[in-house]
């Protein structure tokens, strides 16, 4: 069936900044061929990052350090508590220090393959050379890795890779490895190369002369919209899982940054990419705000399973052995319980809809530590998983240690995002996106503990590196209050706050939020077909269309004000549902975590389409019916074959 | 469950506050703390009432944004628990809860539960990081850290920055937060350089920020939801008395 009445073909689009030669390379010929800035100039050279997770505050400390001058933004009360903190399982890097056959071509060969085939070779590898200059520099701030007794660095294995390259700190190493940026960039702050905004919201992207060149911001406390301009703005504003409502990201995560730039021009990649991880604690009730994470890494030690007949309602301590099915194990015997998350996802989604899952609502299937405890000890359990064990009874109110888990697969990464060259720019010249915003580097699937690796790798390393090329032609013209581009931006800000505030609505900002997320869910979460995605868009729409005429938004304009935040950020939601619902139609392929269930093989597994799908799907802003620029995709090194797990 | 709440509302940080009462119906025990508080707002919307804010973002009890002072108890009443992560099976039906923010001088409140933490911002500025600029750093394994030494710095760098500590302190002291800094970064080799130029600017930068003075009551310690020690503060007092002797 043709998809196109819901958008338009546009002109190809291509990355003209990767460099051609040996893929290892590739990064060294771009840093040589890319002009630098004169360090005396840098001081001249204005920077604006919007962000202060690992992709932001990463690039906000590094281009102070190198002497450009830096605002950077975020609307968390400190830069500290942005998302990037809650990563718990670990960062990938290819040290080979366990001897054990790691490299940086195997590291590069597992994220290609792991994102089945949707990636850029050239960046990919790029991203495995830079690895391993992550870990020098973590360490060197003072991150304080797990070690091991000799005093050197500690190393596990890590969602489906079949070497030890996951460095972590405990459970919590997105928070340390971002601690050692925020201290980075506060450092930067004292020294008087980066003024930081916290507390501050981005809504508008200021494009002046084809270049962007600032930002309209409300300052969360006194309400007050303002803009800042700039000689290049870069967006580190994170993932858009949230469009979902239950998620595993923070409540404040959001779209608004990247789909600001997208109504302005930048193209939007790969929208319907959505990461579903497997081991999440399942919904309890109507009144859930979010899902939480159980980390990836308890599938090293658990074992997941569900009773072998549907309906068995019996305790899990009294189902015998004999009566259990481990299916991961049963599937996959090659990789059991740590396949990848794409996978190990949709199967637990399998079993649930034979009605085998358990918990309430027979969403949920177990994940059992009991042979781990009759193996290694309570204690090296303990040792090992404490946090995360002592989190799920919290939230629970049931011991992990003498009753399996339950766990249900939550929306988690978002692939998707705004289009980037290999210098990490935008199709808007003097835009560039960092960290999770992007579409990134992990194709149709990441896997773990790569997007801690992509976000500092980005901002410590790339970006700053790019970004001189660029402005090296600044400084750029003045643009002041007046300009037409920069009123114009104000105005519609203030039009949309007027609206809100001013709207005789009678239904709240979350209710209409929920239902966006419960048809997201649906119709673009772990299944997709043809007939889902055409009613979602229909629905959303409608949906749309009640919120603008329903939604109540209580308080005024010029004071903080949490409910007038979330309706901007849900009104950009519902854009951008809409756009994934397409991007998910038009794709009549399965891949990583795009499944079509058109498109699987005979045992039911995620069925590409090379021959016609082996592209960006890049989107341009059109109103209702958006235009498709497809990147066209090339595999020198890493041929492509349909992934096996088994 | 049915629950009376009595919270703090201060429209902004001009105006003065008061204690509001308010009844919540229908309460599951599953539903997280903030999560009763999301049903609370939806009913005030319903009534045209203006919600109460708070702040709160990761509500996995890392982010350290949630900061409620439940039943005069920094995060409420379970050891070594953010208030995202307190479930309501803690209470009974009947129960009446008093909601409050921070309290203390170098946290003024913003709006109603929302306080300003800027402050710790500014101890960590004035020296609470390892100068290493990007680029710089030798192979990750070029200095060995002895296990004991990595834990113990893990566990001080554990702290969410959440404010609890300086909640908790009847001089409103933010000793504990800065002192976890200094050990964590003290405990590594990566950090000896700065370790006296460290402590000296950390301590300058908290005074000067309104925070008052240690006297070990040790409320701090106890209402971590990190249960970061009171050791790191013993740490800090001799670090500073070596760097204070050095720079006199
Ligand atoms: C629970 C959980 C566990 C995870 N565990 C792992 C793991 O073990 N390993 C791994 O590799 N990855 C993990 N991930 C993924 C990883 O944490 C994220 O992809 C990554 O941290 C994103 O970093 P970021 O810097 O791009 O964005 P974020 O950390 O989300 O930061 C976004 C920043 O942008 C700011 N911002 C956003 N919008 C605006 C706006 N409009 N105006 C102003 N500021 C704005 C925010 O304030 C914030 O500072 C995990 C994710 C989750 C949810
Ligand atoms: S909301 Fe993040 S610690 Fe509570």
């Amino acid at each position: 069936m043709s998809t196109a009445e819901y958008y338009t073909g546009g002109e190809p689009i291509a990355d003209t900044k990767a460099p051609a030669g040996p893929i290892n390379e590739r990064w060294q010929t771009r840093r040589f061929t890319g002009r630098l800035v004169n360090p005396a100039n840098r001081r001249k050279l204005r920077v604006i990052v919007v962000g202060t997770g690992l992709a932001g505050a990463s690039a906000a400390a590094t281009l102070g350090e190198l002497g450009y001058r830096v605002a950077n933004y975020c609307f968390q009360d400190s830069p500290r508590r942005a998302h990037s903190i809650a990563a718990q399982g670990g960062i990938n890097a290819a040290k080979n220090y366990r001897n054990d056959g790691d490299s940086v071509h195997r590291l590069f060969y597992d994220t290609v393959k792991g994102g089945d085939f949707r990636s850029r070779e050239s960046n990919v590898h790029r991203l495995a050379e830079i690895s391993t200059e992550i870990i020098d520099q973590c360490v060197a701030q003072g991150v304080p890795f797990a070690r091991e007794y000799g005093g050197l660095l500690d190393n596990r294995s890590f969602g489906g890779a079949q070497v030890s390259r996951t460095f972590y700190a405990r459970g919590q190493t997105g928070q340390q490895l971002l601690l050692g940026a925020y201290q980075a960039l506060e450092r930067q702050v004292a020294a008087g190369t980066v003024e930081l905004h916290t507390r501050h919201e981005m809504l508008e992207l200021i494009v002046t002369g084809g270049r962007a060149r600032g930002i309209v911001v409300r300052d969360l406390v006194t309400g007050e919209v303002a803009t800042e301009i700039a000689d290049a703005v870069v967006l580190a504003t994170g993932g858009y899982g949230n469009v979902f409502f239950l998620s595993t990201n923070a409540k404040g995560c959001n779209v608004t940054a990247s789909w600001r730039a997208h109504r302005q021009g930048a193209y939007f990649a790969n929208p319907c990419y959505t990461q579903i991880h497997p081991t999440c604690i399942p919904q309890s009730g109507d009144h859930q705000s979010k899902l939480t994470l159980m980390s990836e890494s308890l599938r090293n030690d658990g074992r997941v399973w569900v009773p072998a007949e549907r309906g068995d309602d019996r305790e899990p301590g009294d189902i015998p052995e004999s009566e259990r099915d481990y299916y991961l194990e049963r599937r996959y015997p090659a990789f059991g319980n740590l396949v990848p998350r794409d996978i190990a996802s949709r199967a637990a989604k399998a079993v649930c809809d034979e009605g085998r899952g358990v918990g309430p609502g027979g969403l949920g299937v177990y994940l059992d530590f009991a042979d781990a405890i009759d193996r290694l000890g309570k204690d090296a359990v303990e040792a090992k998983y404490g946090n995360l064990f002592q989190m799920y009874e919290r939230i629970t109110g049931e011991n992990p240690y003498e009753r399996p888990m339950r766990i249900y697969p939550a929306v988690h990464y978002t692939m998707g995002g705004l289009w980037v060259d290999y210098d990490l720019q935008s199709n808007i010249p003097g835009l560039f996106v960092t960290g999770e915003a992007n579409f990134s580097d992990h194709g149709a699937n990441r896997l773990g503990a790569s997007a801690l690796m992509q976000g500092l790798s980005d901002g410590y390393f790339v970006l700053p590196n790019t970004i001189s090329d660029y402005l090296a032609d600044g400084p750029f013209e003045a643009v002041d209050e007046d300009h037409e581009s920069v009123a114009a931006a104000l105005g519609a800000v203030n039009e949309r706050i007027e609206f809100f505030l001013n709207n005789d609505g009678d239904r709240t900002v979350d209710s209409f939020h929920r239902e966006l997320g419960r048809i997201m869910w649906e119709y673009c979460g772990m299944e997709r077909t043809d007939e889902g995605l055409r009613k979602a868009i229909g629905l959303i729409r409608d949906l749309k269309a009640e919120f603008y005429k329903r939604v109540k938004v209580t308080g005024k304009a010029a004071e903080l004000n949490q409910q007038l935040e979330k309706a901007g950020r849900v009104a950009d939601f519902f854009e951008l549902g809409e756009l994934m619902c397409i991007d998910a139609l038009h794709r009549t392929e399965s891949c990583g975590g795009h499944f079509r269930a058109e498109s699987q093989t005979e045992d039911g597994e995620a069925k590409r389409d090379d021959e016609h799908f082996s592209y960006v799907a890049a989107w341009e802003f059109a109103g209702s019916e958006p235009v498709l620029h497809k990147e066209h995709l090339e595999f020198e090194y890493v041929k492509p074959t349909q992934r096996s797990y088994k | 469950m049915k629950l009376r709440l009595r919270i703090w509302r201060q429209s902004d940080a001009e105006s003065k506050g008061k204690m509001v009462s308010y009844v919540i119906d229908g309460v599951s025990e599953d539903a997280s703390f903030l999560e009763m508080l999301d049903v609370l707002n939806e009913e005030l919307i319903a009534d045209g009432e203006d919600p109460v804010a708070f702040d709160h973002d990761c509500r996995e009890g890392i982010c350290g944004a949630c900061s409620l002072v439940i039943d005069g108890q920094p995060h409420g009443p379970q050891a070594a628990t953010t208030t995202c992560q307190l479930h309501m099976r803690q209470y009974s039906d009947g129960d009446t809860i008093d909601i409050e923010p921070w309290r203390a001088g170098a946290f003024p409140v913003v709006k109603d539960l929302v306080v300003d933490r800027s402050a710790f911002d500014r101890i960590i500025q004035a020296g609470g990081y390892i100068s290493a600029p990007t680029g710089t750093a030798p192979d990750a394994h070029a200095v060995p850290v002895p296990k004991a030494d990595a834990d113990a710095a893990f566990s001080a760098a554990a702290c969410i920055g959440c404010g609890a500590c300086v909640a908790a302190c009847p001089n409103g002291s933010g000793m504990l937060f800065m002192a976890a800094k200094v050990a964590h970064l003290g405990l590594m080799p990566q950090g000896q350089p700065e370790r006296h130029t460290r402590v000296l600017g950390m301590v300058a930068a908290h005074d000067e920020a309104g925070f008052g003075g240690c006297t070990n009551t040790g409320e701090c310690s106890a209402a971590c939801p990190k249960e970061i020690g009171l050791d790191v503060i013993g740490r800090l007092n001799k670090d500073f008395r070596k760097a204070a002797a050095r720079a006199a």
